[in-house]
Protein backbone atom coordinates (compact mmCIF):
# COMPACT_ATOMS: atom_id res chain seq x y z
CA UNK A 1 0.00 0.00 0.00
CA UNK A 2 1.69 3.14 -0.89
CA UNK A 3 1.90 6.14 1.55
CA UNK A 4 -1.42 8.65 1.07
CA UNK A 5 -2.02 12.16 2.49
CA UNK A 6 -5.44 12.46 4.99
CA UNK A 7 -7.12 13.73 1.69
CA UNK A 8 -5.64 11.32 -0.68
CA UNK A 9 -7.10 8.92 1.45
CA UNK A 10 -10.49 10.81 1.64
CA UNK A 11 -10.95 11.25 -2.17
CA UNK A 12 -9.86 7.38 -2.42
CA UNK A 13 -12.94 5.96 -0.91
CA UNK A 14 -14.82 8.30 -3.60
CA UNK A 15 -13.42 7.85 -6.82
CA UNK A 16 -12.30 4.20 -5.97
CA UNK A 17 -9.20 4.32 -7.46
CA UNK A 18 -5.78 6.03 -6.06
CA UNK A 19 -6.05 10.12 -6.90
CA UNK A 20 -3.31 11.85 -8.29
CA UNK A 21 -2.68 15.20 -6.72
CA UNK A 22 -3.56 18.01 -8.36
CA UNK A 23 -6.68 15.97 -11.03
CA UNK A 24 -9.86 17.13 -11.33
CA UNK A 25 -12.51 14.57 -10.35
CA UNK A 26 -16.31 14.89 -10.14
CA UNK A 27 -17.25 13.09 -6.86
CA UNK A 28 -20.74 12.40 -4.73
CA UNK A 29 -20.67 14.96 -2.08
CA UNK A 30 -21.93 13.55 1.67
CA UNK A 31 -23.53 15.99 2.89
CA UNK A 32 -23.95 19.92 1.45
CA UNK A 33 -24.79 23.24 3.29
CA UNK A 34 -25.95 26.79 3.15
CA UNK A 35 -26.90 29.75 5.21
CA UNK A 36 -28.99 32.58 5.01
CA UNK A 37 -26.26 35.53 3.05
CA UNK A 38 -25.73 32.15 0.67
CA UNK A 39 -28.72 30.07 -0.01
CA UNK A 40 -31.20 32.57 -1.58
CA UNK A 41 -28.63 33.29 -4.39
CA UNK A 42 -28.41 29.20 -4.37
CA UNK A 43 -32.27 28.79 -4.71
CA UNK A 44 -32.55 31.68 -7.52
CA UNK A 45 -29.13 29.62 -9.66
CA UNK A 46 -31.11 26.33 -8.55
CA UNK A 47 -34.20 27.31 -10.87
CA UNK A 48 -32.17 29.32 -13.39
CA UNK A 49 -30.40 26.39 -13.51
CA UNK A 50 -33.34 24.38 -14.69
CA UNK A 51 -33.35 22.60 -11.43
CA UNK A 52 -37.58 21.33 -10.34
CA UNK A 53 -36.24 18.46 -7.23
CA UNK A 54 -33.47 18.85 -5.15
CA UNK A 55 -31.67 15.14 -5.82
CA UNK A 56 -31.12 14.08 -2.27
CA UNK A 57 -32.69 16.28 -0.07
CA UNK A 58 -31.56 13.95 2.70
CA UNK A 59 -27.96 15.53 1.89
CA UNK A 60 -28.74 18.95 2.03
CA UNK A 61 -29.59 21.40 4.93
CA UNK A 62 -30.32 25.23 5.04
CA UNK A 63 -29.49 27.30 7.99
CA UNK A 64 -30.49 30.40 8.67
CA UNK A 65 -28.15 31.56 11.85
CA UNK A 66 -26.05 35.18 9.60
CA UNK A 67 -28.95 37.39 10.52
CA UNK A 68 -31.44 35.59 13.07
CA UNK A 69 -34.16 36.70 13.79
CA UNK A 70 -34.64 39.00 10.92
CA UNK A 71 -33.11 42.17 11.38
CA UNK A 72 -34.88 43.69 8.25
CA UNK A 73 -37.39 43.69 5.63
CA UNK A 74 -34.75 42.40 3.37
CA UNK A 75 -33.33 39.91 5.24
CA UNK A 76 -37.18 38.52 6.28
CA UNK A 77 -37.94 38.01 2.57
CA UNK A 78 -35.16 35.98 1.92
CA UNK A 79 -35.63 33.81 5.09
CA UNK A 80 -39.09 33.12 4.33
CA UNK A 81 -37.37 32.55 0.38
CA UNK A 82 -35.65 29.90 2.22
CA UNK A 83 -38.49 28.48 4.43
CA UNK A 84 -40.45 27.69 1.55
CA UNK A 85 -37.74 26.43 -0.70
CA UNK A 86 -36.79 23.88 2.30
CA UNK A 87 -40.65 22.79 3.05
CA UNK A 88 -41.17 22.56 -0.95
CA UNK A 89 -37.95 20.35 -1.27
CA UNK A 90 -38.32 18.70 1.92
CA UNK A 91 -35.19 19.36 3.13
CA UNK A 92 -33.65 20.09 6.53
CA UNK A 93 -34.24 23.82 7.58
CA UNK A 94 -32.49 24.75 10.99
CA UNK A 95 -34.52 27.92 11.56
CA UNK A 96 -33.60 31.14 13.91
CA UNK A 97 -32.44 30.26 17.24
CA UNK A 98 -31.17 26.88 16.32
CA UNK A 99 -27.79 28.44 16.38
CA UNK A 100 -24.47 28.90 13.53
CA UNK A 101 -24.26 26.21 10.53
CA UNK A 102 -20.69 25.29 11.52
CA UNK A 103 -22.05 23.83 15.31
CA UNK A 104 -24.85 22.20 13.70
CA UNK A 105 -23.92 20.19 10.72
CA UNK A 106 -21.27 17.95 13.15
CA UNK A 107 -23.62 18.01 15.78
CA UNK A 108 -26.29 16.46 14.11
CA UNK A 109 -23.63 13.63 12.75
CA UNK A 110 -23.80 15.13 9.42
CA UNK A 111 -20.23 15.08 8.75
CA UNK A 112 -17.76 12.40 9.54
CA UNK A 113 -14.50 10.72 8.76
CA UNK A 114 -14.22 9.86 5.03
CA UNK A 115 -17.09 12.44 4.35
CA UNK A 116 -17.06 14.86 1.68
CA UNK A 117 -18.81 17.80 2.72
CA UNK A 118 -19.18 21.12 1.13
CA UNK A 119 -20.72 24.12 2.53
CA UNK A 120 -21.76 27.65 1.52
CA UNK A 121 -20.05 29.37 3.72
CA UNK A 122 -16.23 29.85 3.99
CA UNK A 123 -15.66 27.90 7.08
CA UNK A 124 -17.28 25.12 6.25
CA UNK A 125 -13.42 24.15 6.74
CA UNK A 126 -14.54 23.33 10.37
CA UNK A 127 -15.67 19.67 9.89
CA UNK A 128 -11.92 18.66 9.60
CA UNK A 129 -12.01 18.22 13.16
CA UNK A 130 -13.85 14.96 12.96
CA UNK A 131 -11.89 13.92 9.67
CA UNK A 132 -13.99 15.02 6.94
CA UNK A 133 -13.13 16.68 3.85
CA UNK A 134 -15.32 19.66 4.35
CA UNK A 135 -14.52 22.72 2.05
CA UNK A 136 -16.82 26.27 1.34
CA UNK A 137 -18.10 26.64 -1.88
CA UNK A 138 -20.29 29.59 -3.86
CA UNK A 139 -24.19 29.59 -4.20
CA UNK A 140 -24.20 28.28 -7.80
CA UNK A 141 -22.44 25.39 -6.84
CA UNK A 142 -24.79 24.65 -3.71
CA UNK A 143 -27.00 24.88 -6.48
CA UNK A 144 -25.20 22.76 -8.66
CA UNK A 145 -24.75 19.66 -5.89
CA UNK A 146 -28.76 19.99 -4.80
CA UNK A 147 -29.84 19.48 -8.61
CA UNK A 148 -26.76 16.54 -9.44
CA UNK A 149 -25.42 15.52 -6.01
CA UNK A 150 -22.11 15.72 -7.11
CA UNK A 151 -19.33 18.42 -6.86
CA UNK A 152 -15.89 19.15 -8.81
CA UNK A 153 -12.29 19.07 -7.12
CA UNK A 154 -8.84 19.98 -7.89
CA UNK A 155 -7.62 17.36 -5.40
CA UNK A 156 -5.43 19.63 -3.32
CA UNK A 157 -1.42 19.09 -2.35
CA UNK A 158 -1.10 19.18 1.87
CA UNK A 159 0.84 20.58 4.08
CA UNK A 160 1.46 18.42 7.57
CA UNK A 161 1.39 20.96 10.32
CA UNK A 162 3.17 19.35 13.76
CA UNK A 163 1.55 20.34 16.99
CA UNK A 164 3.85 19.40 19.08
CA UNK A 165 4.81 20.20 23.17
CA UNK A 166 2.65 20.61 25.86
CA UNK A 167 -0.30 24.02 26.32
CA UNK A 168 0.40 26.20 28.51
CA UNK A 169 -2.05 27.42 31.33
CA UNK A 170 -4.23 30.15 29.72
CA UNK A 171 -3.14 29.08 26.29
CA UNK A 172 -5.81 27.51 24.00
CA UNK A 173 -6.54 26.09 20.58
CA UNK A 174 -7.61 29.62 19.62
CA UNK A 175 -3.90 30.80 20.47
CA UNK A 176 -2.24 27.83 18.64
CA UNK A 177 -4.44 28.32 15.31
CA UNK A 178 -3.74 32.37 15.61
CA UNK A 179 -0.18 31.55 15.98
CA UNK A 180 -0.33 29.48 12.80
CA UNK A 181 -2.26 31.93 10.86
CA UNK A 182 0.99 34.38 11.81
CA UNK A 183 3.55 31.94 10.48
CA UNK A 184 1.59 30.36 7.30
CA UNK A 185 0.33 34.24 6.68
CA UNK A 186 -2.88 34.78 5.19
CA UNK A 187 -2.15 33.12 1.65
CA UNK A 188 -0.05 30.70 2.97
CA UNK A 189 -1.82 27.58 1.95
CA UNK A 190 -4.04 28.78 -0.70
CA UNK A 191 -5.25 25.84 -2.87
CA UNK A 192 -3.32 23.79 -0.10
CA UNK A 193 -5.03 21.39 2.68
CA UNK A 194 -3.62 21.16 6.50
CA UNK A 195 -3.15 17.71 7.69
CA UNK A 196 -2.96 17.88 11.52
CA UNK A 197 -0.64 15.88 13.63
CA UNK A 198 1.87 15.62 16.62
CA UNK A 199 1.39 15.06 20.15
CA UNK A 200 -0.78 18.24 20.99
CA UNK A 201 -3.64 16.54 19.25
CA UNK A 202 -4.03 14.72 22.40
CA UNK A 203 -4.31 17.84 24.63
CA UNK A 204 -7.08 19.17 22.88
CA UNK A 205 -10.82 18.14 23.17
CA UNK A 206 -13.27 17.92 20.30
CA UNK A 207 -14.19 21.77 21.07
CA UNK A 208 -10.75 22.63 20.98
CA UNK A 209 -9.83 21.10 17.40
CA UNK A 210 -12.92 22.36 15.72
CA UNK A 211 -11.46 25.68 16.68
CA UNK A 212 -8.65 25.00 14.53
CA UNK A 213 -9.94 23.56 11.81
CA UNK A 214 -12.71 26.30 11.74
CA UNK A 215 -9.60 28.79 10.82
CA UNK A 216 -7.77 26.90 7.96
CA UNK A 217 -9.55 29.16 5.84
CA UNK A 218 -7.70 32.29 6.85
CA UNK A 219 -4.32 30.63 5.75
CA UNK A 220 -6.04 30.15 2.41
CA UNK A 221 -6.14 26.28 3.11
CA UNK A 222 -9.22 23.79 1.58
CA UNK A 223 -9.39 22.46 3.89
CA UNK A 224 -7.76 21.70 7.67
CA UNK A 225 -7.96 18.13 8.70
CA UNK A 226 -7.30 16.00 12.17
CA UNK A 227 -6.64 12.24 12.27
CA UNK A 228 -9.50 10.76 13.95
CA UNK A 229 -8.48 9.09 16.97
CA UNK A 230 -11.06 7.84 20.12
CA UNK A 231 -11.92 11.32 20.92
CA UNK A 232 -13.37 11.75 17.63
CA UNK A 233 -14.88 8.66 17.52
CA UNK A 234 -16.76 9.06 21.08
CA UNK A 235 -18.08 12.42 20.26
CA UNK A 236 -19.03 11.04 16.82
CA UNK A 237 -21.05 8.36 18.57
CA UNK A 238 -22.35 11.29 20.92
CA UNK A 239 -23.68 12.56 18.10
CA UNK A 240 -25.42 9.93 16.25
CA UNK A 241 -22.36 8.49 14.08
CA UNK A 242 -21.48 4.89 13.99
CA UNK A 243 -19.62 3.14 11.64
CA UNK A 244 -16.59 4.68 11.84
CA UNK A 245 -12.82 3.84 10.40
CA UNK A 246 -9.81 5.01 11.54
CA UNK A 247 -8.16 7.99 9.63
CA UNK A 248 -4.54 8.72 10.64
CA UNK A 249 -1.56 10.75 9.46
CA UNK A 250 1.06 8.84 6.94
CA UNK A 251 4.47 10.98 7.77
CA UNK A 252 6.15 8.99 4.22
CA UNK A 253 3.16 10.48 2.64
CA UNK A 254 3.97 12.75 -0.28
CA UNK A 255 3.04 16.28 1.94
CA UNK A 256 3.86 19.37 0.12
CA UNK A 257 5.58 21.16 2.84
CA UNK A 258 6.21 20.35 7.30
CA UNK A 259 5.31 23.06 9.58
CA UNK A 260 6.49 22.26 13.23
CA UNK A 261 5.02 25.05 16.06
CA UNK A 262 6.38 23.77 19.57
CA UNK A 263 3.47 25.38 21.84
CA UNK A 264 5.00 24.67 25.17
CA UNK A 265 6.29 28.67 25.37
CA UNK A 266 3.47 30.30 23.79
CA UNK A 267 1.53 33.35 24.94
CA UNK A 268 -1.96 33.89 24.69
CA UNK A 269 -2.48 35.46 20.97
CA UNK A 270 -3.61 38.75 19.53
CA UNK A 271 -4.75 38.87 15.94
CA UNK A 272 -4.52 43.07 15.17
CA UNK A 273 -6.89 45.02 12.44
CA UNK A 274 -7.30 44.05 10.14
CA UNK A 275 -5.68 41.27 9.28
CA UNK A 276 -6.20 37.51 10.97
CA UNK A 277 -2.48 37.24 10.44
CA UNK A 278 -1.27 40.33 11.87
CA UNK A 279 -1.06 38.23 15.41
CA UNK A 280 1.32 39.42 18.66
CA UNK A 281 1.83 37.96 21.55
CA UNK A 282 0.01 39.21 24.21
CA UNK A 283 3.14 40.88 26.20
CA UNK A 284 4.35 42.59 22.89
CA UNK A 285 1.01 44.67 22.50
CA UNK A 286 1.01 47.41 25.32
CA UNK A 287 -2.43 49.01 26.57
CA UNK A 288 -5.22 48.81 24.15
CA UNK A 289 -8.62 49.89 26.26
CA UNK A 290 -11.95 48.12 24.51
CA UNK A 291 -15.82 49.33 24.51
CA UNK A 292 -17.02 45.32 23.42
CA UNK A 293 -16.14 42.11 23.92
CA UNK A 294 -17.56 39.16 22.47
CA UNK A 295 -17.65 35.77 22.49
CA UNK A 296 -19.27 32.90 20.33
CA UNK A 297 -19.28 32.26 16.80
CA UNK A 298 -17.96 29.40 14.59
CA UNK A 299 -14.82 29.47 16.11
CA UNK A 300 -15.46 30.04 19.64
CA UNK A 301 -19.03 29.52 20.63
CA UNK A 302 -19.13 26.08 21.82
CA UNK A 303 -19.57 24.84 25.38
CA UNK A 304 -15.95 24.63 26.86
CA UNK A 305 -15.70 28.26 25.49
CA UNK A 306 -18.65 29.08 27.56
CA UNK A 307 -16.59 27.07 30.84
CA UNK A 308 -13.68 28.97 29.85
CA UNK A 309 -15.34 32.37 29.98
CA UNK A 310 -17.49 31.72 32.96
CA UNK A 311 -13.72 30.52 34.97
CA UNK A 312 -12.87 34.03 34.66
CA UNK A 313 -15.78 36.09 35.11
CA UNK A 314 -17.32 33.92 37.76
CA UNK A 315 -18.48 36.41 40.67
CA UNK A 316 -16.82 39.38 39.01
CA UNK A 317 -18.52 42.44 37.03
CA UNK A 318 -17.11 43.51 33.96
CA UNK A 319 -15.79 46.88 33.75
CA UNK A 320 -18.06 49.60 33.80
CA UNK A 321 -17.21 51.26 29.96
CA UNK A 322 -17.44 47.68 28.11
CA UNK A 323 -20.14 45.28 27.07
CA UNK A 324 -20.01 41.88 26.73
CA UNK A 325 -21.96 39.86 23.92
CA UNK A 326 -22.15 36.31 24.07
CA UNK A 327 -23.73 33.59 21.83
CA UNK A 328 -23.61 30.29 21.99
CA UNK A 329 -23.59 28.22 18.72
CA UNK A 330 -26.37 26.10 19.16
CA UNK A 331 -29.07 25.72 20.62
CA UNK A 332 -28.02 22.65 22.35
CA UNK A 333 -24.78 24.37 23.60
CA UNK A 334 -27.14 26.92 25.42
CA UNK A 335 -29.27 24.28 26.96
CA UNK A 336 -26.52 22.85 28.90
CA UNK A 337 -25.08 25.85 29.30
CA UNK A 338 -28.20 26.94 31.45
CA UNK A 339 -27.71 23.67 33.22
CA UNK A 340 -24.60 23.88 34.23
CA UNK A 341 -25.23 27.41 35.44
CA UNK A 342 -22.49 28.92 32.99
CA UNK A 343 -25.22 31.50 31.35
CA UNK A 344 -26.25 32.69 34.91
CA UNK A 345 -23.05 33.61 36.07
CA UNK A 346 -22.33 35.29 32.41
CA UNK A 347 -25.32 37.50 33.04
CA UNK A 348 -24.67 38.33 36.66
CA UNK A 349 -20.82 39.53 35.53
CA UNK A 350 -22.65 41.42 33.24
CA UNK A 351 -22.64 39.72 29.94
CA UNK A 352 -25.75 40.34 27.12
CA UNK A 353 -26.83 37.05 25.84
CA UNK A 354 -28.18 36.80 22.69
CA UNK A 355 -29.36 34.04 20.73
CA UNK A 356 -27.26 31.05 19.42
CA UNK A 357 -26.47 32.22 15.53
CA UNK A 358 -23.75 34.09 13.92
CA UNK A 359 -24.61 37.22 16.20
CA UNK A 360 -22.25 40.14 15.59
CA UNK A 361 -20.02 38.70 13.72
CA UNK A 362 -20.49 39.61 10.40
CA UNK A 363 -21.94 43.21 11.05
CA UNK A 364 -25.53 41.99 10.39
CA UNK A 365 -27.17 42.99 13.91
CA UNK A 366 -26.69 42.40 17.01
CA UNK A 367 -23.48 44.88 18.57
CA UNK A 368 -22.22 47.09 15.79
CA UNK A 369 -19.60 49.02 17.46
CA UNK A 370 -19.34 52.51 16.67
CA UNK A 371 -16.64 54.63 15.22
CA UNK A 372 -13.23 54.61 16.72
CA UNK A 373 -14.24 51.88 18.95
CA UNK A 374 -11.84 48.70 19.70
CA UNK A 375 -14.03 45.36 20.26
CA UNK A 376 -11.87 42.00 21.14
CA UNK A 377 -13.77 39.19 19.53
CA UNK A 378 -13.72 35.21 19.73
CA UNK A 379 -14.51 35.37 15.89
CA UNK A 380 -12.66 34.03 13.23
CA UNK A 381 -12.28 37.78 11.38
CA UNK A 382 -11.09 40.88 11.55
CA UNK A 383 -11.40 42.72 8.74
CA UNK A 384 -12.28 46.34 8.50
CA UNK A 385 -15.71 46.68 8.83
CA UNK A 386 -16.52 42.92 9.21
CA UNK A 387 -18.73 44.03 12.15
CA UNK A 388 -20.73 46.85 10.38
CA UNK A 389 -18.67 49.87 11.22
CA UNK A 390 -15.38 50.29 9.21
CA UNK A 391 -14.19 52.82 11.70
CA UNK A 392 -14.22 50.20 13.97
CA UNK A 393 -11.07 48.39 15.02
CA UNK A 394 -11.53 44.70 15.58
CA UNK A 395 -8.81 42.03 17.64
CA UNK A 396 -9.02 38.49 17.62
CA UNK A 397 -8.35 36.47 20.71
CA UNK A 398 -9.26 33.28 22.91
CA UNK A 399 -12.56 33.37 25.09
CA UNK A 400 -10.36 33.31 28.39
CA UNK A 401 -8.37 36.55 26.91
CA UNK A 402 -11.80 38.13 25.65
CA UNK A 403 -13.23 37.56 29.37
CA UNK A 404 -10.12 38.83 31.20
CA UNK A 405 -10.19 41.69 28.82
CA UNK A 406 -13.95 42.77 29.37
CA UNK A 407 -12.99 43.14 33.42
CA UNK A 408 -10.37 45.40 33.02
CA UNK A 409 -11.78 47.51 30.23
CA UNK A 410 -7.92 46.80 28.17
CA UNK A 411 -6.38 43.85 26.10
CA UNK A 412 -5.33 41.30 29.06
CA UNK A 413 -3.73 38.58 29.66
CA UNK A 414 -5.58 36.11 30.73
CA UNK A 415 -3.28 34.45 33.16
CA UNK A 416 -3.49 36.74 35.12
CA UNK A 417 -7.03 35.41 36.34
CA UNK A 418 -6.52 31.73 36.41
CA UNK B 1 -11.86 37.34 -26.77
CA UNK B 2 -10.32 40.86 -26.20
CA UNK B 3 -11.27 43.23 -23.09
CA UNK B 4 -10.13 46.92 -23.13
CA UNK B 5 -10.46 48.98 -20.20
CA UNK B 6 -8.60 51.47 -17.44
CA UNK B 7 -6.95 49.76 -14.45
CA UNK B 8 -8.25 50.41 -10.86
CA UNK B 9 -5.41 49.49 -8.77
CA UNK B 10 -5.90 47.76 -4.88
CA UNK B 11 -3.46 46.27 -2.80
CA UNK B 12 -2.84 42.82 -1.42
CA UNK B 13 -5.19 40.09 0.46
CA UNK B 14 -8.30 42.32 -0.96
CA UNK B 15 -11.38 40.06 0.95
CA UNK B 16 -14.59 39.63 -0.46
CA UNK B 17 -15.96 41.58 2.99
CA UNK B 18 -14.02 44.58 1.25
CA UNK B 19 -15.56 43.81 -2.25
CA UNK B 20 -18.60 43.91 -0.57
CA UNK B 21 -20.22 44.88 3.14
CA UNK B 22 -22.28 41.73 4.79
CA UNK B 23 -24.22 44.68 6.27
CA UNK B 24 -25.52 44.76 2.14
CA UNK B 25 -25.62 41.71 1.28
CA UNK B 26 -27.81 39.24 3.09
CA UNK B 27 -30.49 42.36 2.36
CA UNK B 28 -31.29 42.18 -1.16
CA UNK B 29 -30.62 39.80 -4.55
CA UNK B 30 -30.55 42.89 -6.11
CA UNK B 31 -27.23 42.70 -7.45
CA UNK B 32 -27.35 45.80 -9.65
CA UNK B 33 -28.17 47.53 -6.19
CA UNK B 34 -25.72 45.54 -4.05
CA UNK B 35 -23.05 47.00 -6.85
CA UNK B 36 -23.30 50.72 -5.65
CA UNK B 37 -21.62 49.83 -2.44
CA UNK B 38 -18.87 47.86 -4.39
CA UNK B 39 -15.55 48.27 -1.85
CA UNK B 40 -17.32 51.34 -0.09
CA UNK B 41 -15.45 50.31 3.24
CA UNK B 42 -11.93 50.74 1.87
CA UNK B 43 -12.55 53.21 -0.53
CA UNK B 44 -15.81 55.53 -0.65
CA UNK B 45 -17.42 56.33 -3.59
CA UNK B 46 -15.15 53.75 -5.55
CA UNK B 47 -18.58 53.42 -7.94
CA UNK B 48 -18.57 56.53 -8.95
CA UNK B 49 -14.69 56.30 -9.80
CA UNK B 50 -15.27 53.61 -12.21
CA UNK B 51 -16.30 52.96 -16.14
CA UNK B 52 -17.74 50.16 -17.94
CA UNK B 53 -15.58 48.10 -19.43
CA UNK B 54 -12.79 48.91 -16.32
CA UNK B 55 -10.70 46.72 -14.70
CA UNK B 56 -9.59 45.75 -11.50
CA UNK B 57 -5.74 45.07 -10.89
CA UNK B 58 -4.55 44.02 -7.63
CA UNK B 59 -1.99 42.52 -5.68
CA UNK B 60 -1.91 38.77 -3.70
CA UNK B 61 -4.55 36.54 -2.71
CA UNK B 62 -7.28 38.76 -4.16
CA UNK B 63 -11.01 37.25 -2.85
CA UNK B 64 -10.28 36.06 0.26
CA UNK B 65 -12.38 35.35 3.27
CA UNK B 66 -16.07 34.37 2.98
CA UNK B 67 -17.68 32.34 0.16
CA UNK B 68 -19.89 35.18 -0.58
CA UNK B 69 -20.62 34.46 -4.36
CA UNK B 70 -21.93 38.46 -4.38
CA UNK B 71 -18.60 39.33 -4.90
CA UNK B 72 -18.04 38.16 -8.00
CA UNK B 73 -21.45 39.35 -9.22
CA UNK B 74 -20.99 43.09 -7.90
CA UNK B 75 -17.87 43.41 -9.86
CA UNK B 76 -19.70 42.41 -12.72
CA UNK B 77 -22.79 44.37 -12.04
CA UNK B 78 -20.63 47.24 -11.16
CA UNK B 79 -19.73 47.18 -15.27
CA UNK B 80 -16.28 45.78 -14.70
CA UNK B 81 -14.99 43.24 -17.04
CA UNK B 82 -12.19 41.51 -15.75
CA UNK B 83 -10.02 40.90 -12.80
CA UNK B 84 -6.07 40.84 -13.19
CA UNK B 85 -3.84 39.97 -9.99
CA UNK B 86 -0.80 37.96 -8.83
CA UNK B 87 -2.95 34.65 -7.23
CA UNK B 88 -6.53 34.45 -6.02
CA UNK B 89 -8.04 32.88 -3.08
CA UNK B 90 -10.00 29.60 -4.34
CA UNK B 91 -13.33 30.13 -3.69
CA UNK B 92 -13.85 33.08 -5.44
CA UNK B 93 -11.58 32.08 -8.18
CA UNK B 94 -14.49 29.34 -8.48
CA UNK B 95 -17.16 31.40 -8.20
CA UNK B 96 -15.81 33.91 -10.57
CA UNK B 97 -15.37 31.65 -12.97
CA UNK B 98 -19.10 29.87 -12.31
CA UNK B 99 -20.83 33.62 -13.42
CA UNK B 100 -18.41 34.11 -16.21
CA UNK B 101 -16.02 36.77 -14.82
CA UNK B 102 -12.78 36.86 -16.31
CA UNK B 103 -10.11 36.45 -13.94
CA UNK B 104 -6.36 37.08 -15.02
CA UNK B 105 -3.76 35.63 -12.78
CA UNK B 106 0.01 37.01 -13.73
CA UNK B 107 2.64 39.61 -12.16
CA UNK B 108 0.94 43.27 -11.03
CA UNK B 109 3.77 45.02 -9.69
CA UNK B 110 4.43 46.94 -12.52
CA UNK B 111 0.47 48.24 -13.52
CA UNK B 112 -0.34 51.45 -12.36
CA UNK B 113 -3.31 52.97 -11.38
CA UNK B 114 -5.05 54.37 -14.54
CA UNK B 115 -2.81 52.12 -16.97
CA UNK B 116 -4.97 51.64 -20.09
CA UNK B 117 -5.13 47.38 -20.42
CA UNK B 118 -5.81 45.60 -23.21
CA UNK B 119 -6.58 41.54 -22.00
CA UNK B 120 -6.46 38.96 -24.80
CA UNK B 121 -7.50 35.66 -22.73
CA UNK B 122 -7.28 33.59 -26.07
CA UNK B 123 -3.27 34.16 -26.52
CA UNK B 124 -2.86 34.74 -22.51
CA UNK B 125 -1.63 38.28 -22.79
CA UNK B 126 -1.79 41.49 -21.02
CA UNK B 127 -0.56 44.46 -22.85
CA UNK B 128 -0.25 47.55 -20.60
CA UNK B 129 -0.84 50.36 -23.41
CA UNK B 130 0.27 53.38 -21.27
CA UNK B 131 2.96 51.56 -20.03
CA UNK B 132 4.15 49.82 -23.33
CA UNK B 133 4.81 46.52 -22.38
CA UNK B 134 2.93 42.75 -21.93
CA UNK B 135 3.01 40.16 -20.10
CA UNK B 136 1.91 36.42 -20.31
CA UNK B 137 -0.76 34.73 -18.05
CA UNK B 138 -1.21 32.00 -16.51
CA UNK B 139 -3.80 29.84 -17.99
CA UNK B 140 -6.85 28.87 -16.08
CA UNK B 141 -6.90 25.10 -16.20
CA UNK B 142 -9.02 23.72 -19.00
CA UNK B 143 -11.94 22.43 -16.81
CA UNK B 144 -12.04 26.15 -15.95
CA UNK B 145 -11.69 27.25 -19.28
CA UNK B 146 -14.45 25.37 -19.98
CA UNK B 147 -16.76 26.75 -17.80
CA UNK B 148 -15.96 30.30 -18.27
CA UNK B 149 -16.64 29.94 -22.56
CA UNK B 150 -19.63 28.31 -21.49
CA UNK B 151 -20.68 31.64 -19.92
CA UNK B 152 -20.65 30.49 -16.14
CA UNK B 153 -22.12 26.98 -14.48
CA UNK B 154 -26.09 28.14 -14.82
CA UNK B 155 -25.03 28.03 -18.38
CA UNK B 156 -22.87 24.76 -18.18
CA UNK B 157 -25.44 22.73 -16.27
CA UNK B 158 -28.12 23.91 -19.12
CA UNK B 159 -26.14 22.82 -21.73
CA UNK B 160 -24.63 19.54 -20.17
CA UNK B 161 -27.42 18.60 -17.52
CA UNK B 162 -24.64 18.07 -15.14
CA UNK B 163 -20.82 18.34 -15.02
CA UNK B 164 -19.30 17.72 -17.86
CA UNK B 165 -15.39 17.59 -17.83
CA UNK B 166 -13.09 17.08 -20.71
Amino acid sequence: MSHKTLTEKIFESHINREPRIGEVVVVDVDFAMGQDGTSPLAIQKFYDMGGKKVLRPDRIALVIDHGAPSPTEGFANLHKLMRDFSYEQGIRLFDIGSGVCHQLIPESGFAGPYDIVVGADSHTCTYGAVGAFSTGIGSSELAAVMISGKLWFKIPPAIRVILSGKIPSGVYSKDIVLYLAKTLTADGATYKALEFDGDVIDQLSMDARFTVSNMAVEVGAKAGIFPVDEKTKVWLREHGRDNMCDLSIDPLANYESTVEIDVSKLEPQIALPHRVDNVMSISEIGDIPIQEGYIGTCTNGRLEDMEIATSILDGKKIHPRVRLIVACASKSIYLEAMKKGLIEKLVEAGATVIPPGCGPCVGTHAGVPSDGENVISTANRNFKGRMGNNKAFIYLSSPATVAASCLTGKITDPRRFL
Amino acid sequence: MILHGFAHKLGDDINTDYIISGKYKFNTLDMKELARHIFEDIEPNFIDKIKPGDIIVAGRNFGCGSSREQAPLVIKNAGLSAVVASSFARIFYRNAINNGLPLVECDTSRIQDGDELEIDLENGVVRDLTGGFEMGINPLPPFMMKLLQDGGLVEHFKKYGGFSIG
